[in-house]
């Protein structure tokens, strides 16, 4: 009981704070993402001449043996997917009351990301 | 108060599809609900569309040329074009609740504008993107 803490002058704040996990995940995969995209869009701008290789380059360049390219895109993939999923389930937290529906939609949302996931890294990876 | 008692004001709670229509959302309201529908198209597109996309533009140089045929069919573009639409959307209205977590500009008036600024910004890039989609340059 050492943790409570009172919000505003009401609200007794108790429990596991998986909200506030998901508030602070929410905002950080979206910062990382935000980062990302302008790391591509200005390495797309930026390339002299713009074909498969400078493409390809984008997402596969090593800085001395580590797969920097690769890693990034891999990283930013996951906060992609993290940040569905906390969005996607409050859509159905929402909008679907039959708690059923609702655990077989957000079974088939971890499904979907996890599927994008592995597609995604299987792409990337055997390259 | 006194005002409210005498003169019954209209209540929207669980909005019907006809009150929908009649229903005033303010811009802040439209820039929220298309964050939410956009986000939910992105999701929806990602292992259907834009993975086996990126995955044939990185894939080989033969992948890539057919990935650059199959962009070029007007009903890919159109797809593209309400994709490129989502993302602009859901990332400016993002960056705008990031700044809200900072507690800049949450008073009503300034949420009203940085919500314009929103869709001004956004819809300004999908045309930038689109111009260079469909070759205007």
């Amino acid at each position: 009981m050492t943790t409570q803490q009172r919000l505003g002058t009401k609200r007794l704040v108790v429990g596991a704070h998986y909200g506030t996990l998901d508030f602070i995940v929410q905002r950080c995969t979206a910062v990382i993402m935000a980062i990302y995209t302008l790391i591509v869009f200005f390495g797309f701008l930026f390339s002299s001449e713009m074909n498969f290789e400078a493409w390809q380059h984008l997402f596969t360049f090593h800085l001395g043996v580590l797969p920097v390219g690769q890693l990034l895109a891999t990283l930013a993939f996951f906060s992609v997917a993290w940040h569905a999923w906390i969005g996607v389930r409050d859509i159905w937290m929402d909008y679907v009351t039959s708690a059923g529906l609702r655990l077989f939609l957000q079974v088939l949302t971890v499904l979907w990301l996890v599927g994008s996931i592995v597609y995604f890294a299987k792409v990337l990876w055997s390259l | 108060m006194s005002d409210s008692a005498s003169k019954p004001r209209p209540q929207f709670r669980n909005l019907s599809a006809a009150q929908l229509l009649s229903y005033h959302l303010p811009l802040a309201g439209k820039s929220s609900i298309l964050h939410r529908v956009s986000g939910a198209l992105l999701f929806l597109s990602l292992p259907l569309i834009l993975v086996p996309l990126f995955a044939a533009s990185i894939t080989s140089p033969e992948s890539y040329a057919a990935m650059r045929e199959w962009v070029a069919h007007p009903v890919c573009k159109l797809i593209l074009l309400v994709l490129i639409w989502g993302y602009l959307h859901h990332f400016c209205a993002g960056i705008r609740y990031l700044v809200f977590d900072l507690h800049i500009g949450t008073e009503k008036a300034s949420m009203q504008k940085s919500a314009g600024i929103v869709f001004g910004v956004s819809l300004a890039l999908t045309v930038v993107f689109g111009l260079k989609l469909f070759g205007a340059w």
